[in-house]
């Protein structure tokens, strides 16, 4: 906010008008998965205004010609076709970003909730490369992650392809660099990712399951077919704070504690920043620490790791990963957490990631390669029986499945309430507040509705933030991107209809209890 | 390439603080010098993390060639100013200052003003017993936080915190005029009907303790607050990907507010409802 004070421009690209969107210059209200299509005709705008970085392309770029070919078919006209936004707006904000002198693609779910997900992504990354707004002092690209620790996660390697700092398990000399410090011999196949985990549970290939720290009985997309899944396993173990709708389905609950306010230990946030969290009070009851946890697995399956602390582990991981080497507990505390890559420890961290694509010899690397996406719209089209768009997302005050924020009482907190625009209300003669309900081909809900003029007409919006209330998962989209493998969360067609006078009421709205 | 912004650049300007020559980075007020050379302040309107506002006019200095005191959260430090912290002059600006505020408004729970009573001599009470006060009742309108304008002594912080120094969503401001002034939501609504988004911004900047965390409020309703028997522990908000740093307060292991580190870059002190308000599942089910 202090950027837009300062004079800086803001585009908000969304399909609902944001409370983000009302602070910026321009809030282009897209159709829902038409983010290529956008990017496309940005980039052929550009091209065709000659807005383009040439010396950057030719020098940190390859496959331009080819991306130039691909893209020209995007012109204004079709782009405001497929989008429906206005020309002379999307002609706009193609030539305010291009030449800006430093500029900013920040994004999140919106983008990578789609089954062409890594399309979305990659179609974001051409316009960068199109422009140089990348590596550069207040440049770049910027996915927005949704948890505190989304990113350290990943750079530990809870990833089914890499070791911690994005060491390959399929590399030998990466494997054997781990195996040594561990003492074991790994597998040297990719594991799967979640999405494939369930394929796989269909199948009979995977029959027990270790779960800690998520909810997915309650946050997969076609929710019924996951639960069906989780109920199938022989072993279901579940490690978590709460009594979750997951825990219930488990054979055996570990009660954990509270990672930010009850362990020792680190996060990593959007910006590649390892910062320290603390024990501020001690875990409840039975509750132990989830390295001790895993420590008493291991124990109990024949291997005594003794009682390491949270710095052990973390000496460990600097050994380990070249990312965090420089990156000691000391420094940490000392200098308000440090960014990858930071080798050692006379290294200040990074505080951008890609400064290498301005460098002479490319830092030794290959030139970035543009990519070739083409627009493809929500895997499920609207149809007669299903003609409204649903999209998920979150709100303010709250925050994935309630587990957590169900724990406060917010007064603005609005609940379960289906997002409408009036006038779609209105053909359908339905009341501001009124219980209806919605259907998918994958399941049916009852669910009031709220009268939400930011909603354009034929989209709908709810929170996924009260499963207790309204199992909206029912009705999202399971298809997912083969090469993210995340689900189409953010686009599903669905009908809204009315329901017996009696049940139409609207029910008092009751309020979710942590750990419900 | 460079790692940081290019265009900051570091030239000093020195000062005379009390006879003492301070240099100081360009760009930096008459506060930040009389901190650099260890002078102590006070500051009642002012926030590291807000734009001065001058509002209490407790932290007059005395420049030498200007007509009046100015407030040195505010002025810039120009080089070869010679200022004096300690005058007569500014010590008696400063105690009438602290005698105005404490006749009117309820400092009882102003821990930092306190002790500049103390420096400066000041006795609010010297007025006599009929003089005008805030009369105000504490407005409980939610779980969150409360509103107890008897204390408050309309430094403005609030103000600018709800507005464009962090939050931007504008929910208070003044209202009235004169003795009757008083900061108010839109046609003095209550909070949870007005535009108040609950990131308790507000709250973290107050001085004067007039806005209140409820945990606070209940555990002094309840004569158990106790601050010396309190810890703060810091640590990294679970709710999203940007890494704010949250200060837990805590007493008898439990959680009883929570604060952001206003010189900690990811966010400078401001947090959101979440940050904020939402840690009480870490002790659901503890008084079942």
């Amino acid at each position: 906010m202090t950027g837009l004070d300062n004079g800086a421009r803001m585009y908000a690209v969304d399909p609902r008008r944001t409370s983000s969107a009302k602070f910026a210059d321009l809030w282009l209200g897209l159709e829902l998965g038409s983010d290529v299509a956008l990017a496309n005709t940005v980039a052929n705008h550009i091209i065709t205004k000659d807005l383009v970085n040439h010396e950057f392309i030719a020098h940190s770029t390859e496959g331009y010609e080819a991306f130039k070919e691909s893209v020209s078919t995007y012109t204004l006209e079709r782009g405001a076709a497929l989008t429906g936004l206005p020309a002379e707006v999307i002609a706009e904000m193609a030539e305010a970003y291009a030449t800006a002198e430093k500029a900013q693609i920040l994004w999140t779910l919106g983008i990578t909730e789609h089954h062409n997900a890594v399309d979305n992504v990659l179609a974001l990354c051409n316009l960068a490369l199109l422009t140089g707004h990348i590596g550069r002092w207040g440049s770049g690209l910027v996915p927005l992650r949704g948890q505190n620790n989304v990113q350290g996660g990943g750079d530990m390697g809870a990833l089914p392809n890499k070791f911690p700092g994005f060491q390959n398990v399929t590399d030998d000399a990466h494997r054997a660099k781990f195996e040594a410090v561990y003492g074991v011999e790994l597998p040297a196949e990719d594991g799967i990712h979640l999405t494939l985990m369930f394929e796989a549970m269909e199948r009979g290939d995977i029959t027990a399951a270790y779960v800690i720290g998520e909810n997915p009985a309650d946050s997969e997309a076609d929710i019924q077919h996951a639960r069906k899944m989780l109920s199938g396993l022989d072993l279901l173990v579940v490690q978590d704070i709460f009594m979750t709708r997951t825990a219930e389905l488990a054979d055996v609950v570990l009660p954990a504690s509270v990672g930010w306010a009850e362990c020792e230990g680190t996060v990593t946030s959007s910006e590649r920043r390892v910062q320290r969290v603390r024990a501020a009070v001690p875990p409840p009851g039975e509750a132990w620490h989830d390295q001790d946890i895993i420590g008493e697995l291991a124990r109990r399956m024949g291997y005594d790791w003794g009682h390491p602390t949270s710095e052990d582990l973390w000496e460990e991981l600097r050994s380990l990963s070249p990312l965090h080497g420089g990156m000691t507990y000391e420094r940490l505390e000392a200098e308000g957490g440090l960014q990858w890559p930071c080798p050692d420890v006379d290294h200040p961290g990074s505080p951008f990631l890609h400064g290498w694509l301005w460098e002479d010899d490319l830092g030794g690397r290959g030139p970035a390669p543009f990519s070739t996406v083409e627009h493809a719209g929500p895997k499920e089209e609207l149809t007669e029986q299903f003609p409204i768009r649903l999209t998920t997302g979150r709100s303010l005050d709250s925050y994935n499945t309630g587990v957590q924020s169900g724990g406060y009482d917010s007064p603005i907190r609005y609940g379960d309430a289906l997002d409408i625009n009036p006038a779609d209300a209105a053909r359908l003669e339905l009341d501001d507040g009124e219980r209806v309900l919605v259907s998918s081909p994958r399941g049916s809900v009852e669910m009031p509705i709220r009268f939400q003029p930011d909603i354009p007409v034929g989209l709908t919006f709810t929170t996924f933030h009260f499963p207790e209330l309204v199992d909206i998962n029912k009705l999202t989209n399971d298809a997912w991107d083969k090469r993210s493998g995340t689900a189409e969360f953010k686009a599903a067609s669905i009908r809204i209809e009315k329901l017996p006078a009696e049940t139409r009421e609207q029910a008092a709205v009751v309020e979710p209890i942590a750990g419900a | 390439m460079t790692a940081t912004d290019p265009n900051l650049t570091e030239t000093a300007v020195t000062i005379s603080v009390n006879g003492n020559d301070v240099a100081v980075p360009a760009g930096s007020s008459i506060l930040d010098a009389c901190t650099a050379a260890g002078i102590d302040t006070p500051t009642i309107c002012y926030a590291e993390n807000l734009t001065p506002v001058n509002a209490c006019r407790v932290c007059v200095v005395e420049v030498e060639n200007s007509r009046t005191l100015v407030p040195s959260c505010s002025r810039t430090a120009e080089e070869g100013m010679v200022v004096q912290t300690d005058s007569d002059r500014v010590r008696h600006s400063r105690k009438m200052v602290l005698e105005f505020l404490g006749s009117g408004v309820d400092l009882s729970q102003a821990d930092e003003i306190a002790p500049w009573m103390e420096t400066y001599g000041a006795d609010p009470t010297r007025f006599g017993d009929d003089v005008e006060t805030m009369n105000e009742s504490v407005r409980i309108e939610d779980d969150l936080y409360v509103r107890d304008y008897d204390k408050c002594v309309l430094c403005y912080k609030c103000v600018e915190a709800c507005g464009d120094d962090a939050q931007h969503t504008f929910a208070i401001s003044m209202s009235g005029r004169g003795f009757g002034a008083r900061i108010a939501t839109e046609f003095d609504v209550t909070l949870p009907e007005s535009a108040c988004v609950y990131c308790g911004n507000c709250v973290a900047v107050c001085p004067t303790n007039a806005l209140q965390f409820k945990t606070e409020f209940d555990l002094r309703k309840a004569d158990n607050w106790r601050e010396e028997d309190q810890s703060v522990t810091q640590t990294v908000c679970s709710y999203c990907g940007v890494g704010c740093n949250l200060e837990l307060h805590t007493q008898d292991e439990r959680i009883v507010k929570v604060t952001s580190p206003n010189d900690h870059s990811v966010t400078s002190g401001h947090l959101c409802i979440k940050g904020r308000f939402g840690w009480q599942y870490v002790h659901a089910g503890a008084d079942d």
